[in-house]
């Protein structure tokens, strides 16, 4: 081996039911350099670094891991640790109401030979370690009450106290200001003199140039290439086309443009906050319209606030302190609970359909009318007979395929499970239907299925709102694309001015 | 159906067939005797009507109200001092009602609209009501003459030849239902279960209706607390099968974010739930202090906990979103079975105790290892 590799991923591949999230994947990773791994959400970045790290066991994907030389079978996380690779979610694993150095030694704990914790020198330990990333605060502080950037650090410090070699970080600076950013960046500079081998999976492209020596690209479970500083090109520019450069191809059905010049949906200076934190503004004065008959997308990067926009106009579904304007159909309306905003022809086709669409231990005939059971009720009594007849035939119309509509929606495939959750909103017939990543996780015959549904509703000139991370399905489908950035809206482009490089281009531009 | 099928529909219906037998068997008949087969039924009424509260409390996420036993005792002794003091029978069933759904209404208050968990809330209810009870009774036992409240629950109804009519009746409404229901899906073209399935469903129900009818005319015919019983019974498993207002309950225990977003308001179905399982109570404590004829400060002692363990024997999931009323009433007479039988075999409280925390241990434990095995 020329090269001295710290870690070899070789044709990895991981599927799930219904989708490959890993197909034919590659990875190397240089003892000692800083190894940037990006791609689109959904291109399989996390999805790798669980295989990595035994989260997804060995056995359960195919391709072989191969760290420090040697061949590696994990089957469960602490596998990995022992060998001192440690992945930090972007999801902090930490307990709140536990201190800093407990929570560095949970499960790990420093015990004396009668098995009891010696808690002076877990503390010593625990500063010793704060040390070496340069956070300065007691051992004994609470989790709860310090910032995120010292959270993240206290996550580093944990990894440092299991012996670390490989530091994988997932989106470490995601949650970070820019200055909590740039001190985490250096640290990791810091450590890499010291020997440490990083990877660091992020979004925020201007980081790459300034800290990694290499970096992969990722896009929709394959590897696609990887740059190295001083020999390649790494601008953001470049970066960009890596991560978005596909081929469009025939995968959107063709579709007439009926846009009306009526509006279906306006919203004015909308600003929304934070439920826990009411400081915080999650969407700043936010201003969009959707028409009869068009398809509207919403793009940005997670965290932009395009979920918590559309829950909060759905019925204050999300947030706090929500201000600003709504009309429906010309009139002005406000919809206080969600009950409201389906009288008002809304339907929001949420982003996780299992813990917030669908009922899994139910039947589809059950989750196909609970957003409209007065359709199937006489005085408040249910027609059985009849709810069985209609969810019948949405089922046919979504093209759900099940052996009955008693089924429990649970044992559906994930395809089959949106186009269940589809039918329940279509079942109450919507004049504006918003639909939150509904593409999300299943596979291309299905998402075919659904994109014609979304051009039947606005040929019968309803209005659609699609918010997707993915940029080629929002190029094939829309008509006109807002995209926010962190909360704000970054940019408005119509079908024929938006390109995947301009909608990066806006979401950069903001964050600059 | 499969046989595997058929086994995990009617396990409880099963577990209360093999259960009836064994004691059958083990009393040496004494179990089917005409005086017993009718007491089973009063016996258990209260449990029966809280059940079909609890059903809901519980469908809604496996929340349970530990307060309903000290309400019977609150209720009950509100009832039974008022009646002392020369109130007429209807305005102390009436205020005893409304009081039982205030004290619900308090209950869904809490756990409704400012989350407080339910079972904090009603536990410090249990305690409240329990002491309530105790002031209004000043700790004595307190008991009922007014003869035409006793018989708007106790007494029985006129000719015992009536039972039989009656049943008769009820079996050939049931058989005839099937074949309409049938009858109107086949008009409409919707799919139905096979023509065996239903009819034999049909005539197992109308048979055992003949038979109890003949056992409650060989006593002293139908007991009005009886048709109290049924008729709550009947009223909830109406609700909760066919109305949009119970589905609501299933719907919040299954999904309470995706309830929500779909327009329903969960807050209110909490409340109601609670608010519900009030009254309900208020009537039961009416009924036991009816069939017993007096009410003291340890009346309705753990009461509550037959009334959750009869849901979950029943097949009540103990996490929310599955069950029946029908369930619910098997697991009660269930329960009533084993003790009943084990009181004529002359077993005593102590056993009794340890046969029906195992009851209901066993019928958790199968329940969720049942559904674990589905997922």
């Amino acid at each position: 081996m020329a090269e001295d590799n710290i870690l070899v991923m070789e044709h990895i591949t991981k599927e799930f039911p219904g989708v490959k999230a890993l197909d034919d994947v590659n990875l190397e990773v240089r003892r000692g350099e800083i190894h940037a791994l990006i791609g689109e959400n959904g291109a399989g970045k996390s999805t790798l670094m669980n295989v990595l790290s035994g989260q997804y066991p060995y056995g359960s994907y195919t391709g072989k891991v191969i760290y420090e030389g040697k061949e590696c079978h994990y089957k469960r996380l602490s596998d990995s640790e022992k060998d001192g690779i440690v992945v930090i979610h972007q999801e902090l694993a930490l307990i709140p109401m536990l201190s800093i150095g407990e929570n560095m030694f949970l499960g790990n704990e420093i015990k004396n030979k009668y098995g009891v914790i010696d808690w002076d020198k877990t503390y010593s330990e625990a500063e010793r370690h704060m040390k070496m990333v340069g956070l300065k605060e007691s051992a004994q502080t609470l989790i709860k009450d310090i910032g995120t950037g010292k959270q993240q650090l206290v996550e580093i410090a944990k990894a440092f106290s299991k012996k670390v070699k490989l530091l994988v970080l997932d989106e470490p600076t995601s949650s970070l200001n820019d200055e909590d950013a740039r001190m985490l960046l250096d640290l990791l500079k810091e450590f890499k003199k010291n020997g440490l081998t990083s990877i660091i999976i992020t979004h925020k492209l201007n980081e790459i140039e300034y800290v990694a020596d290499r970096c992969t690209i990722l896009r929709d479970g394959s590897t696609i290439e990887t740059l190295e500083k001083g020999v390649d090109d790494m601008s953001e520019a470049r970066i960009i086309k890596g991560m978005v450069g596909r081929a469009m191809d025939d995968r959107y059905p063709e579709r007439e443009h009926h846009v009306s010049k009526e509006v279906a949906l306006e919203v004015k200076n909308w600003t929304v906050h934070h439920p826990l934190y009411p400081e915080k503004i999650v969407d700043d004065n936010i201003s969009f319209h959707v028409n009869k008959g068009e398809i509207v997308g919403f793009s940005g990067l997670q965290g932009a606030g395009r979920t918590e926009l559309m829950m909060s106009i759905f019925g204050k579904s999300y947030g706090t302190g929500i201000k600003g304007e709504l009309f429906i159909g010309g009139k002005k309306v406000t919809l206080n609970n969600t009950e409201q905003a389906i009288h008002h022809g809304l339907a929001y086709v949420t982003e996780d359909r299992k813990t917030n669409g669908l009922i899994l231990k139910e039947s589809i005939r059950f989750n196909t009318t609970l957003a409209a059971l007065h359709k199937v009720c006489n005085h408040g009594i249910i027609d059985v007979d009849r709810e069985v007849h209609e969810a019948e035939v949405m089922k046919d119309e979504m093209g759900t395929k099940t052996p009955s509509v008693e089924q429990k929606v649970g044992n559906l495939s994930g395809g089959n499970q949106q186009k269940a959750l589809l039918g329940k909103w279509m079942f109450a017939e919507p004049d504006v239907l918003i639909l939150d990543e509904p593409t999300r996780g299943i596979d291309v015959g299905a998402k075919y299925d659904i994109y014609c549904l979304m051009n039947d509703m606005v040929s019968k000139g309803k209005a659609v709102i699609m918010v997707s991370s993915e940029m080629p399905e929002l190029l094939g489908m829309c008509d006109r694309i807002y995209v926010l950035s962190e909360g704000k809206m970054a940019g408005e482009l119509t079908a024929e001015e938006a390109t995947q490089e301009r909608i990066m281009q806006c979401i950069m531009d903001v964050n600059k | 159906m499969k046989v595997r099928d058929f086994f995990k529909k009617y396990t409880m219906v099963i577990a209360l067939v093999v259960v009836f037998a064994l004691f059958s068997w083990l009393t040496g008949g004494r179990l089917l005797q005409p005086q017993n087969m009718s007491n089973l039924m009063l016996q258990n009424g209260y449990v029966l009507v809280m059940a079909c509260g609890m059903l809901l409390c519980i469908l809604t996420g496996g929340n349970i109200d530990l307060s309903v036993g000290s309400v019977i005792c609150l209720v009950g002794g509100f009832a039974a001092t008022m009646l002392g003091k020369g109130w007429g029978t209807a305005v102390t069933i009436i205020v005893s009602l409304i009081m039982g759904l205030l004290i619900g209404m308090w209950n869904g208050f809490w756990i409704g609209y400012m989350h407080i968990p339910p079972f904090i809330t009603t536990l410090g209810g249990m305690f409240m009501f329990r002491g309530f009870g105790r002031v209004i009774l000043d700790n004595k036992t307190v008991a009922i003459s007014n003869k035409s409240f006793l018989n708007v629950f106790t007494s029985y109804v006129p000719g015992q030849m009536t039972a039989v009519i009656v049943g008769v009746i009820i079996a050939v409404v049931v058989v005839i239902n099937t074949v309409r229901s049938r009858a109107s899906k086949a008009k409409k073209g919707y799919r139905q279960n096979s023509i065996a399935s239903d009819y034999i469903k049909a005539f197992v129900i109308a048979a055992l209706i003949i038979w109890y009818s003949f056992k409650l005319k060989a006593y002293k015919g139908i007991p009005v607390m009886l048709i109290w019983v049924l008729a709550i019974c009947l009223i909830y498993a109406f609700i909760t099968s066919k109305t949009a207002f119970g589905r609501y309950f299933y719907a919040v225990g299954g999904n309470e974010k995706a309830t929500q977003l779909s327009g329903i308001d969960t807050k209110k179905v909490y409340f109601i739930a609670y608010a519900n399982m009030g009254l309900l109570a208020g009537l039961a404590g009416l009924l036991v202090a009816a069939r017993v004829g007096s009410v003291n400060g340890s009346t309705g002692n753990s009461f509550e906990m037959d009334a959750i363990g009869s849901c979950f024997i029943g097949g009540a999931s103990a996490y929310g979103g599955s069950g029946t009323v029908g369930g619910a009433m098997i697991g009660a007479l269930l329960l009533g079975t084993i003790n009943m039988g084990m009181s004529i075999m002359g077993i005593g409280d102590s056993w009794q105790y340890v046969v029906k925390g195992a009851v209901l241990l066993a019928a958790v434990i199968f329940d969720v290892i049942s559904t674990e095995g589905q997922s």
